[in-house]
C-alpha cells in the first residue's frame, strides 16, 4: 500500500440498502451505512429498534436472512460469508452477554482463536510459550486476573470479568473492524475506565470502531466520529459526537418525534 | 432362541471341570438352579430393573463357554490403559494369563476362586439377577484381592478383562476386593477387546471397604462394537471409608452396568462418577443405587452422557436414605448432551429418602450442542468442527478431569473422544 491513502482504500464497510428478518419479520428495513479505517461510529436507538442485529448480521450470526441489499467489507459481498471467514478476515464481535463454555479453558480458546486466525494469515501456529507472552501483554492491559485464563470461558466471571475479557480479545486479536454490542451494560464506573481505555488503546488510523449501544454513558469514555439514530430498523439521523449528547439530554422520543412532524 | 440357549447351558453347566472344590461346586449348582428358576430379566413395565433396556438380542445367541488362550502383550498394551510402572493383571477371555500379569508381592495378597470360600459371593444375592446368576454358575476364574495398609499407594493396580472376540463365546470373570482397615489403594479395571464378531463378558465384580479404608477406582468399558458387556458390582462400605469410583463407557454394542453401594458405615463418602460416549447404534445402561443404612455418611452421584448417532443410554440412578440414615448427605445429577436426532437417553433419577433430617438433591436434563456457544467460537475464527470438539470435550472434561494417572486419562481422551464422528449442525 502507498503511504498516502486516498478515500478509495480508506473504505472498509458498505452497507447498501440492507434488509433483514428474524423468522419472517422484517427487524432492518433499509440500512445505509459507510465506514472508513480510522473512524469510530456510534449506533444509538432504543429497545427493540434493532441495533443488536445489525451488529450480529454483520458478524454473520446464524439465524438471520438478509432479504434484499449487501455488506461489503473491503470490497467483497460478505452476505454469505460463514462468521469464523468473516472473523479471520478482521471483523470482531464484542458480545453483550459474552457466553459462558463450560469445560472449555480460556487459554484454550484464545489459543485456538489465535491460531485459526494466523493460519487464515499465512502464518504459522504459536508454540505454548510465545502464546502465553502474547497473552499476558494483552491480559494486563485489561487488568484481567491471571487465574482467570485457566477457568473455563466466561464461567463464573463476574459481569464486569466477562466484559473485559471481550475487550482483551479484542486486543489480543486485534481485527480490523471491531464491533462493539453493548459493551457498557452491566459496567461500573472502574470498568467502564478500563474497558474504554482497552478500546481507545486499539483503535487506530488501520482499524474501525462501530460501538452500539443505549445509551449516551460509554461515548464519553470513547469519543465516536458519527453517531447514527436508529429506530425502528432505519436510520432516521446521522451527525457528529454533539447527536449523542442531544440525544442523552432530549431522549429518544424527541428523535421520533421529530421523524413524525417531518423535521 | 432363549430356550436353545438355556438347554445349551444345560449340557454346558454338565459338563464343567468335575475337580473343582466340593464348596465352588456347590455354590454353582445353586447358582445354575437359580438361573434356571428366574431366568433372564425380561424388559417390561413394571421391571424398572431393566425398563428400557432389552437383553433379547443377547440371549437369542447360543453362547459357549469360553477358553483360555494365549495372548501377545503388545496387544493388550494398544487396546488397554497401561503404564509399567503400575501392577497390571491380565485376565484373557475370564482367565487369569499369569505370563504377562505382574501380580504384586507386597502389601497384597492375591489368591484363586478355588481358595476363596469364605469371601466369594459374600456381598451378591444372585437370585436378584440372571445374569449375576449365570456369572456364579459359569465362574471360570477369579482375582481375589485382599489390600493392607501397608501397600505401596503410588502404585495402581491395573486389571484388564480383555475379550479376544471370538464368535460366540461367553466368559464370566469375578474381582473381588478386600481394602482392609487404613488401606489406600487406586484400581482400575478395563474391559476391552472384541472383535466383528458377537461375544458376551459377564462379570462380576464385590468390593469390600473396611474401615477408614479408601479406593479409588476406575471402570472402563472399551470393547469393540459387536461384543455384549454386562458388569454387576457390589459395594459395601463401613465406618470412615472413602470409595470414590469412575466409570467410563465408550465400547460394547450393548452395555450394562448395575452397581450397587451399600454405606453400611458411618462418616463414610460414596462418589461414583460416570462418562457415557455412545455412538452408531449402541446401547449402554447405568442402573446405580447408592443405599444408605447409617447415619452422617455422604454420596455423590454425577454422571454424564454424550450421545451420537442412533445409540441410547439408559440412566437409571437411585438413592435410598432408610430411616436410621440421619443426617445423610446426598447429590445425584446426570446431564446429557445429545449430538443427533435419533439418539435417545432414558434417565431417571430417584430418591426415596425414609429419614427425616437429611440433605439430598438430585436431577437430570438432555440437550444439543448449544448455539450460542458455537456462535461465541465462530466469532473468534474457530471454525465448526473445531468449536464443537472443544465443546464436546468441554463437556466431558466436568468428568475426565477426575482423573489423576495421566496414561488412564489419554487413554479416556484418546479412546473415547478422538473416535467421536464430527457433529453436523443444522441451523
Amino acid at each position: 500500500m502507498g503511504k498516502i491513502m486516498n478515500d478509495r482504500n480508506k473504505k472498509l464497510l458498505n452497507v447498501n440498502d440492507l434488509h433483514v428478518s428474524i423468522d419472517d419479520k422484517e427487524i432492518l428495513k433499509g440500512i445505509n451505512l459507510s465506514v472508513n479505517l480510522g473512524e469510530v461510529h456510534a449506533i444509538m436507538g432504543p429497545n427493540g429498534s434493532g441495533k443488536s442485529t445489525l451488529a450480529n448480521v454483520l458478524s454473520g450470526r446464524p439465524g438471520y436472512s438478509i432479504t434484499s441489499g449487501s455488506i461489503e467489507y473491503l470490497g467483497e459481498n460478505i452476505n454469505e460469508e460463514l462468521p469464523e471467514i468473516r472473523a479471520r478476515k478482521g471483523i470482531f464481535l464484542a458480545f453483550q452477554y459474552p457466553v459462558e463454555l463450560p469445560g472449555v479453558r480460556t487459554w484454550q480458546f484464545l489459543k485456538s482463536s489465535v491460531d485459526a486466525i494466523r493460519k487464515e494469515n499465512g502464518e504459522k501456529e504459536l508454540g505454548v510459550k510465545e502464546f502465553d507472552q502474547l497473552l499476558e501483554v494483552h491480559r494486563n492491559k485489561v487488568e484481567m486476573n491471571p487465574d482467570l485464563v485457566k477457568r473455563s470461558v466466561n464461567e463464573g466471571f463476574s459481569g464486569g470479568e466477562k466484559k473485559r475479557n471481550e475487550i482483551m480479545q479484542l486486543s489480543l486479536l486485534n481485527p480490523t473492524f471491531a464491533l462493539l454490542d453493548e459493551t457498557d451494560s452491566g459496567l461500573d464506573i472502574d470498568a467502564l475506565r478500563i474497558v474504554s481505555n482497552g478500546v481507545n488503546e486499539f483503535k487506530s488510523e488501520s482499524n474501525a470502531v462501530l460501538i452500539v449501544t443505549h445509551y449516551q454513558r460509554i461515548l464519553d469514555y470513547i469519543k465516536p466520529d458519527f453517531v447514527h439514530v436508529l429506530v425502528d430498523g432505519n436510520i432516521v439521523k446521522s451527525g457528529d459526537g454533539n447527536l449523542a449528547l442531544e440525544l442523552e439530554e432530549k431522549g429518544y422520543e424527541w428523535i421520533k418525534e421529530s421523524i413524525s412532524s417531518g423535521n | 432362541m432363549l430356550k436353545e440357549y438355556l438347554s445349551s447351558l444345560d449340557e454346558q453347566f454338565v459338563s464343567q471341570n468335575q475337580s473343582e472344590q466340593e464348596w465352588l461346586r456347590s455354590l454353582k449348582l445353586e447358582a445354575f438352579n437359580t438361573l434356571r428358576e428366574i431366568g433372564f430379566p425380561v424388559s417390561r413395565k413394571g421391571n424398572e430393573k431393566w425398563k428400557y433396556t432389552s437383553v433379547s438380542p443377547i440371549v437369542n445367541n447360543v453362547f459357549l463357554l469360553s477358553k483360555p488362550k494365549d495372548i501377545n502383550i503388545d496387544e493388550i498394551k494398544k487396546q488397554a490403559p497401561w503404564s509399567d510402572d503400575w501392577y497390571n493383571i491380565v485376565f484373557v477371555d475370564g482367565f487369569i494369563n499369569k505370563n504377562i500379569s505382574n501380580i504384586p508381592d507386597s502389601g497384597i495378597s492375591v489368591s484363586s476362586l478355588g481358595l476363596s470360600e469364605n469371601s466369594i459371593g459374600e456381598l451378591i444375592d444372585f437370585s436378584d439377577d440372571g445374569f449375576a446368576a449365570l456369572n456364579s454358575a459359569f465362574l471360570s476364574d477369579g482375582l481375589i484381592v485382599s489390600i493392607e495398609d501397608s501397600f505401596d499407594t503410588s502404585k495402581v493396580l491395573n486389571i484388564i478383562f480383555y475379550n479376544s472376540g471370538t464368535e460366540l463365546e461367553f466368559n464370566n470373570p469375578r474381582l473381588h476386593i478386600t481394602a482392609e482397615e487404613n488401606s489406600s489403594s487406586v484400581i482400575i479395571e478395563s474391559y476391552v477387546g472384541g472383535s466383528n464378531q458377537n461375544s458376551l463378558t459377564n462379570s462380576v465384580t464385590e468390593m469390600e471397604l473396611k474401615s477408614s479404608a479408601k479406593i479409588t477406582h476406575y471402570r472402563l468399558m472399551s470393547e469393540s462394537n459387536n461384543t455384549y458387556n454386562v458388569g454387576y458390582g457390589r459395594v459395601r462400605l463401613s465406618d470412615d471409608t472413602e470409595f470414590y469410583s469412575s466409570s467410563f463407557f465408550r465400547g460394547a454394542n450393548i452395555g450394562r452396568y448395575d452397581l450397587n453401594v451399600l454405606v453400611d458405615g458411618e462418616r463414610s463418602h460414596c462418589d461414583l462418577k460416570g462418562l457415557y460416549v455412545t455412538s452408531d447404534e449402541q446401547h449402554m445402561d447405568n442402573f446405580i443405587n447408592i443405599d444408605h443404612a447409617k447415619p452422617n455418611s455422604s454420596s455423590n452421584l454425577f454422571y454424564k452422557g454424550i450421545l451420537s448417532g442412533k445409540s441410547k443410554a439408559v440412566f437409571g440412578g437411585t438413592v435410598l436414605v432408610r430411616k436410621e440414615a440421619q443426617k445423610t448427605f446426598s447429590v445425584q445429577s446426570d446431564k446429557n448432551l445429545i449430538l443427533s436426532d435419533q439418539a435417545e437417553v432414558d434417565s431417571k433419577p430417584a430418591l426415596f429418602i425414609y429419614a427425616d433430617d437429611v440433605q439430598c438433591a438430585h436431577g437430570a436434563t438432555a440437550g444439543n450442542i448449544d448455539e450460542d456457544s458455537v456462535f461465541y467460537m465462530r466469532s473468534r475464527g474457530i471454525d465448526l468442527e473445531a468449536a464443537s470438539k472443544l465443546l464436546i470435550y468441554g463437556f466431558a472434561d466436568e468428568i475426565i478431569s477426575f482423573v489423576e494417572e495421566t496414561e488412564l486419562k489419554n487413554f479416556i481422551e484418546q479412546k473415547f473422544l478422538e473416535s467421536l464422528p464430527s457433529y453436523k449442525f443444522e441451523f
